[in-house]
């Protein structure tokens, strides 16, 4: 009896498994599911911070201007790359590697001059972060947002070099390395929808 | 509840959306003002967050392969609780009469707590017992069945059967209505619906097969129940 014991616990259980959800894509959920409570958190000092501080003298305070038009065309350029991503993801189901290279290395080179231009904004908004809230808010925000597009690049960079490399093929277990950037790239895009449309449209 | 990020293509038709709602949220922001532009932007806001609680479609029928050269029948039984009742072991050898492949499935059965907490590794021993109960309950009765532990959803279990088991009839055991969860999640109607296969719904009474067998063995014995 206490060898049989022994023996049912002489290694980890067996793991189940259903075909419900593939275990790495779970872990993609979760980890968007995270990236939203953060992205929810600064949505919360933003709001907070333009109804407590803004209300009385406006939003943005007097003096400090947005470029609206500037960050549209960002908007466009992110945008487009989440098609440029699409097409990659398309080509390479359809065994089409040279539209897969392709359609990474534009989403890649999008989503660099979006970082650019965005860079170049920073550099020329004549406000710091630590001036006032409003400042420290749309900073925090699109800087957030600034550093998720520099690490979609580079998951963007990693599956580029592989699919040079030949790694991925039609079959979904194959491609699964396109697939999860290509779904935080897009995540990422709609993040951005959101932080124009609130930071500098309404 | 729909997960917008389920696949990279799903992503990108929420990408489109987003753009399409938020579009209208801009244009309200340029013509109407801020604060027109904020209401616009918290009633869509409301209909994306009910977009995504909301039910996703029915996905397409799992495509199986039906029949064999053999010609022998394939029979898909699934049940938990319910697995070893006499009512569904009778059902079962009433069907399996001839050439007839014999699967059973049984449904882990989990807590959402569990199933998102921790594992479902108790579940699925206590359907794994079940199961062995049934199946050697169906050997004694002639029929050479085999078993699997499946997925706690009931049709997902199906639809994992179905891709390496392609059954020309289903078997789904429930408790009476009223007693069934299953029932109560129209497990019946949605497979149904969902498979194009002739379904069979077998409602399997334990309690009353309980108060049968003991009264049965209370006869045998000579004793008078009160």
């Amino acid at each position: 009896m206490a060898v049989a014991h022994a023996h049912e616990h002489d290694h980890p259980p067996v793991a189940n498994q259903s075909s419900r959800v593939d275990s790495r894509l779970l872990g993609m959920y979760f980890f968007i599911a995270s990236e939203v409570m953060l992205f929810g958190s600064f949505f919360t000092a933003y709001f907070f911070a333009r109804v407590v501080v803004g209300g009385e003298g406006g939003w943005p305070p007097e003096g400090f201007e947005l470029p609206v038009y500037l960050a549209l065309l960002n908007t466009v350029i992110l945008v487009t790359s989440s098609f440029t991503m699409h097409w990659a993801l398309q080509a390479v189901k359809r065994g089409n590697r040279s539209g897969l290279v392709a359609g990474l290395t534009l989403t890649f080179l999008l989503g660099l001059t979006f970082l650019l231009i965005q860079a170049r904004e920073y550099t020329r908004l004549g406000f710091a972060p630590y001036e006032n809230a409003f400042g420290s808010t749309f900073y925090g925000l699109t800087g957030l947002h600034g550093a998720h597009v520099f690490v979609g690049l580079n998951l963007l960079l990693y599956a580029l070099i592989r699919s040079v490399r030949g790694h991925f093929g039609p079959e979904p277990e194959k491609h699964l390395g396109v697939e999860l950037p290509g779904i935080y790239w897009h995540f990422v895009d709609v993040m951005w929808i959101i932080v124009y449309v609130t930071v500098y449209v309404i | 509840m729909r997960n917008p990020f389920r696949t990279e293509a799903e992503a990108f038709s929420f990408v489109l959306v987003c753009v399409v709602l938020f579009a209208l949220v801009a244009v309200a922001g340029i013509f109407g003002g801020g604060w027109v532009a904020l209401g616009v932007f918290l009633v869509l806001g409301v209909g994306l967050a009910l977009y995504v609680k909301s039910e996703p479609k029915t996905p397409e029928p799992a495509v199986w392969e039906r029949g064999r050269a053999d010609g022998r029948r394939r029979l898909l039984v699934v049940a938990n609780e319910t697995v070893a009742g006499r009512a569904l072991r009778e059902e079962v050898v009433r069907r399996a009469q001839g050439e007839t492949d014999v699967l059973v499935v049984c449904p882990a059965l989990n807590s959402q707590l569990r199933h998102w907490a921790s594992d479902e590794d108790r579940a699925r021993e206590i359907a794994q017992a079940r199961l062995d109960e049934s199946l050697a309950a169906l050997a004694d009765a002639g029929v050479d069945a085999r078993g699997e532990v499946g997925d706690a959803d009931p049709v997902q279990a199906i639809d994992d059967a179905l891709r390496t088991f392609g059954a020309d009839e289903i078997v789904i055991s429930t408790h009476p209505p009223g007693r069934s969860n299953w029932l109560e999640k129209g497990v019946i109607a949605r497979s149904r619906e969902r498979y194009g296969c002739p379904l069979a719904h077998v409602v399997v009474d334990l309690e009353a097969e309980r108060g049968g067998a003991a009264a049965a063995n209370d006869a045998a014995s000579g004793r008078s129940s009160v």
